[in-house]
């Protein structure tokens, strides 16, 4: 459908956490997707699904207690997982990816001014950049990002907290990055904000200034609103991948349909549907199942699924899924059913 | 709490300090076994002597069994006991500068110092206590008198005669013992042997026995004293914390009176005032139990306060509670892990507050047990262990109570690693 | 608001400082609300809209710096010790974190035995008390054999607040104030919790004060909405009023700002890319 280039190929990706008591949490599992430039990929999925864990697996940068297990991750033709953690630190990191987490507000110095965060960010990758150079560089990107300029020579504390969140945002794509993974970048702000720095990430996207982007939520409706691509991961793997539209109004996976279901939007007619439950837990991560993961809670199990362990399916026109049925036998259940 | 446990045995911390501790522990208790008695006997007349195994000349000689060794060398080692090197550069010293003044042309190459018998001859044949060397000292000269003295009859291996005193003429004529330089006794044979692994202090007490019994009191000083001030932290502490108000404004009040009083003034202030009778060693444990709990107030206090406005708080409250029974039920289980640490850290406090009132003069006012603060007192400033060179009457000591703080901190630690999600590594 | 209801919870005038000088906060600021029996009232804001400090004062957690608050048509007494404990007896929370909300060294025995006790029924022989949490647990479709002797901890975020439902289900208040009781717990059970605090309502009776920021879990469970911002409610009204025909400013820029899925945001993609479909 898109034959845009390359920017991002993860590949059989695993990680693993350890935690303080030495157990091991195999966070990611086997994950596996392409992002093509000029387009956004979202991850959604419950708590403790891994996609927070993915978001930090993706930049090849790995501290305790993230361990890497197998994998590739090539960001336009580079194989990072394969270079030293000194060199993805010094030569992707920035310019090739760029990270956003959460509360990414508050790990501002709040001595420091903004301007000084962005020659900092430059000269990391290129000690020659001259001040000027910086600062007008800085100028014309918080220009274009609607930003006000005076900005720039604030610190931190003098901003609110949607501003903040905008500038740290404009400060870390100011290399334009090929790759920008944005974890809840909005989810500890009130919602007017919150719509402020979507529109910035879109604004950023539509610029070229990043060239493609993961972002990540629980909140299914913004995610839908946000990006081109919805990737839904359960119990560390991806269970179904495709369009926004496609996956939230013809989700297939039993999985995807439950976490579609549960959906709440203030908007007309939505009182009157039925809201989607999925009993049941997922599986513990330090001993993940054999056989399928979703199968304990699944209204559609069959016996075959606990034993059989589930590979990724291409259902063609870039949608796949992580489930025992094809795709004309999910959508045939679903038939009988309603 | 079951992971958590496991996760403490799993600590290497924990276990490193734990062993030490417990090793310590059984030392003090295991010890005093095969060593009993009274640990402040005041055993030599002399003060430190050094460590090492005494046995009794008396009873050495009065030994039924002798028996006959030659081994090679015994000779030289006797003559190098008696003969150091310093007293060989000495002779030569000498030797120079008399024949400097004489004109006997005697240099460096002629004398060898290494040569014994050589060095001998030289120095009987020249060497007289009349003499007297231009700009040498008295004392120099005095040292050098000695130092013939003591080598007269270097060479000398005759038997020697050990005679007792005849009660009938009154003379020495009774052969008690012949003594050849052959002759050796087992030292187990002997009646009288001393050990002692750490010498004597200045008042000729066993400074290991003394040790040992030190640590233990020291030990209970810190026990009284941790549990006295943690009872206290955590009391004002929880009160403050969950109360608030006006209640919390007083004690902090107080508790920030005592935190900026240095806690040393306020205990010298304390002890000073107390008689020296009094002035036991649980006197000194009250004491430094009575100041120590500002800290634990405030720490319990802030752990209290975010405890309070928890969601399991409120809803004991809204079934009902009285507050004794939620302070016991729902915050004292939260806390116990932490003020478990405060009082581990409370004992290590304890001890070193200890020595550093004793080191003052103002520790434990007593002849009859010994503390760690008392023996560094004794040694290091009653006595002068320090510039006799008697190391083994303060290093020892130094060496117990920084292991036993040592330990009780790697133990804090270990429980700090694993209760405090913080401080993951 | 229909006659035939009956008003059990009331304000005028409701207001809490926090500090004073400088450091002055007013956190709910001169509000008034009447709450009827039976209905389930959703108070929406965002964080810092004052709900959460309005909640505690209707529990009579916090002090109430001025107005008055009307408990069954009587002036609220919660001055000694004993009349909080009736009151409670009438008015119940569940609060939004459950992880935070039970004492991790109580077993779930204690929990309900507690709201037992407090129902005055210390003196029941052992097996009515069992049987009666027996109940409570299926109420919410726990099991209670498999709950007996186990630590909250060891259940999941969803099966915890499920107990805290069973709990109230046992205390019977007449009103349950629920401070985002779904907000930590995953999408996929948030279904089950409402259907349990819809099935309190409807069965026994109670009237559930649903405070959220969320305003499409709202839209979708309660009858009543209150919109409060800064301390203050801008808006109140049905569900289907306040939502689908906002009046107040606030609401309306809310309402607009919240990611929707059939009027997506207005630089969307996905919204290029329906109506290129359409």
């Amino acid at each position: 459908m898109h034959m845009g280039k390359i920017m991002l190929e993860v590949n059989d990706l695993s990680t693993k956490y350890i935690t303080r008591f030495k157990e091991d949490v195999y966070a990611v599992s086997d994950v596996s997707f392409t992002l093509e430039e000029g387009r956004s990929v979202g991850i959604a999925g419950e708590s403790g699904c891994g996609k927070s864990t993915l978001a930090l697996s993706l930049m090849g940068y790995y501290f305790p207690p993230l361990h890497y297990i197998k994998g590739d991750i090539i960001i336009d033709g580079q194989n990072i997982t394969k270079m030293k953690p000194d060199d993805v630190r010094k030569n992707v990191l920035g310019t090739e990816i760029a990270y956003i987490p959460q509360a990414a507000m508050n790990a501002l110095n709040p001595t420091r001014k903004v301007i000084r965060f962005i020659e900092d960010v430059v000269r990391a990758h290129d000690p020659k950049a001259t001040k000027k150079d910086i600062h007008d560089l800085a100028r014309q990107r918080f220009e274009v990002l609607n930003l006000p300029e005076s900005t720039l020579n604030k610190h931190a504390v003098e901003l609110s907290g949607g501003m903040k969140q905008r500038t740290v945002i404009a400060v870390s794509t100011i290399l334009s990055p090929k790759v920008l993974i944005a974890d809840e970048p909005s989810s500890a702000l009130d919602v007017t904000s919150q719509k402020a720095v979507i529109k910035m990430l879109n604004d950023l996207m539509d610029m070229g200034l990043v060239k493609s982007m993961i972002f990540i939520t629980h909140e299914l409706p913004l995610l839908y609103n946000v990006t081109d691509d919805i990737i839904v991961m359960y119990a560390a793997q991806v269970v179904e991948k495709g369009n926004a539209n496609q996956m939230v109004f013809d989700p297939l996976h039993p999985y995807s349909k439950g976490l579609m279901g549960s959906m709440l939007v203030p908007e007309e007619g939505t009182r009157e549907t039925k809201l989607a439950a999925i009993p049941g837990t997922p599986p513990n991560l330090k001993k993940p199942p054999e056989g399928c993961r979703f199968a304990e809670r699944c209204k559609y199990v069959m016996p075959q699924c606990k034993v059989y362990s589930v590979g990724y399916t291409e259902y063609g026109d870039g949608r796949g899924g992580r489930c025992l049925l094809s795709e004309t036998e999910l959508r045939d259940l679903y038939a009988i059913e309603n | 709490m079951k992971t958590h446990l496991r996760a403490v045995l799993r600590s290497g911390k924990f276990i490193v300090g734990f062993t030490i501790f417990a090793a310590i522990l059984l030392l003090v208790f295991i010890y005093p076994l095969f060593n009993p008695g009274n640990p402040l006997q005041m055993i030599g007349y002399n003060s430190f002597t050094k460590p090492g195994t005494y046995v009794s000349l008396y009873d050495s000689l009065d030994t039924r069994r002798v028996y006959t060794f030659r081994p090679p060398g015994a000779a030289d080692v006797r003559i190098d006991a008696k003969l150091s090197p310093e007293d060989r550069e000495s002779i030569m010293e000498w030797l120079l500068s008399y024949s400097e003044q004489e004109g006997l042309g005697l240099t460096e190459r002629d004398i060898d110092i290494e040569y014994t018998e050589g060095l001998m001859a030289l120095w009987w044949q020249y060497y007289d206590s009349e003499i007297r060397l231009d700009g040498m000292t008295i004392a120099r000269r005095r040292e050098f008198e000695r130092l013939d003295l003591r080598l007269d009859g270097l060479f000398n291996l005759d038997d020697l005669h050990v005679m007792a005193l005849d009660p009938e003429t009154g003379e020495y004529d009774i052969l008690f013992a012949t003594v050849s330089d052959d002759d050796y006794v087992n030292v187990d044979d002997v009646a009288n042997v001393i050990y002692l692994p750490l010498g004597t202090d200045g008042f000729g007490r066993d400074v290991l026995k003394q040790l040992v019994s030190a640590i233990g009191t020291s030990l209970w000083i810190g026990l009284i004293a941790g549990s006295i001030a943690t009872a206290i932290g955590l009391t004002l502490g929880l009160i403050s914390g969950y109360i608030g108000g006006i209640v919390d404004d007083i004690v902090m009040f107080f508790t920030n009176l005592i935190t900026v009083i240095p806690g040393i003034v306020l205990l010298i202030l304390i002890s000073y005032s107390i008689s020296q009778l009094e002035r036991g060693p649980v006197t000194v444990a009250i004491v430094i139990g009575v100041t120590g709990w500002a800290w634990t107030t405030r720490s319990v206090r802030s752990q209290v306060m975010s405890l309070r406005n928890r969601d399991h708080v409120n809803l004991s409250k809204l079934s009902g509670h009285s507050i004794p029974k939620i302070i016991v039920r729902d915050i004292l289980p939260y806390i116990a892990s932490y003020v478990v640490m405060a009082f581990i850290l409370q004992i290590s406090i304890g001890i070193l507050s200890e020595a550093t009132l004793s080191m003052l003069g103002l520790g434990p006012s007593t002849t009859t047990t010994a503390t760690l603060g008392l023996m560094l007192d004794w040694s290091i400033m009653k006595s002068t262990a320090h510039i006799s060179g008697a190391w083994w009457a303060y290093y020892p000591v130094i060496l117990a109570i920084a292991l036993i703080s040592f330990s009780l901190n790697l133990m804090n630690t270990g429980l700090d690693q694993v209760f405090n999600p913080q401080l993951r590594d | 608001m229909s006659d035939t209801k009956q008003l059990c919870l009331s304000g005028k005038g409701v207001t809490k400082v926090f500090g004073h000088g400088k450091t002055k906060t007013v956190a709910v600021d001169n509000v008034d609300f009447e709450f009827y029996s039976g209905d389930l009232i959703s108070i929406v804001g965002e964080s810092g809209s004052g709900k959460t400090t309005l909640i505690k004062m209707l529990l009579g957690l916090t002090s109430v710096t001025d107005g008055e608050i009307h408990f069954m048509g009587q002036p609220r007494d919660i001055k000694t010790r004993h009349k909080k404990k009736e009151y409670w007896k009438g008015i119940q929370a569940i609060f939004q974190d459950p992880y935070s909300s039970y004492n991790i060294f109580s077993k779930i025995d204690t929990v309900l035995l507690d709201c037992i006790h407090m129902r005055g029924g210390r003196r029941l022989p052992k097996e009515t008390k069992t049987e009666m949490m027996r109940e409570a647990c299926s109420f919410v479709n726990l099991k209670f054999d498999e709950m007996t002797n186990k630590y909250p901890f060891e259940l999941s975020g969803g099966q915890m607040q499920r107990l805290m439902i069973a709990r109230i289900f046992l205390l019977k208040p007449k009103i349950l104030l629920a401070d985002e009781p779904t907000s930590m717990i995953d999408a996929c059970s948030r279904a089950t919790i409402l259907d349990f605090l819809l099935k309190l309502r409807d069965e026994v009776g109670m009237t559930i004060i649903f405070i959220t920021h969320d305003m499409g879990l709202a839209y979708y469970v309660s009858d009543t909405v209150f919109i409060m911002e800064k301390g203050k409610i801008v808006e109140h009204g049905s569900a289907n009023d306040v939502i689908l025909n906002p009046k107040a400013p606030y609401t309306v820029q809310l309402l607009n700002d919240i990611p929707k899925i059939h009027d997506p945001w207005e630089f969307s993609r996905n919204r290029r890319e329906v109506s290129d479909a359409g």
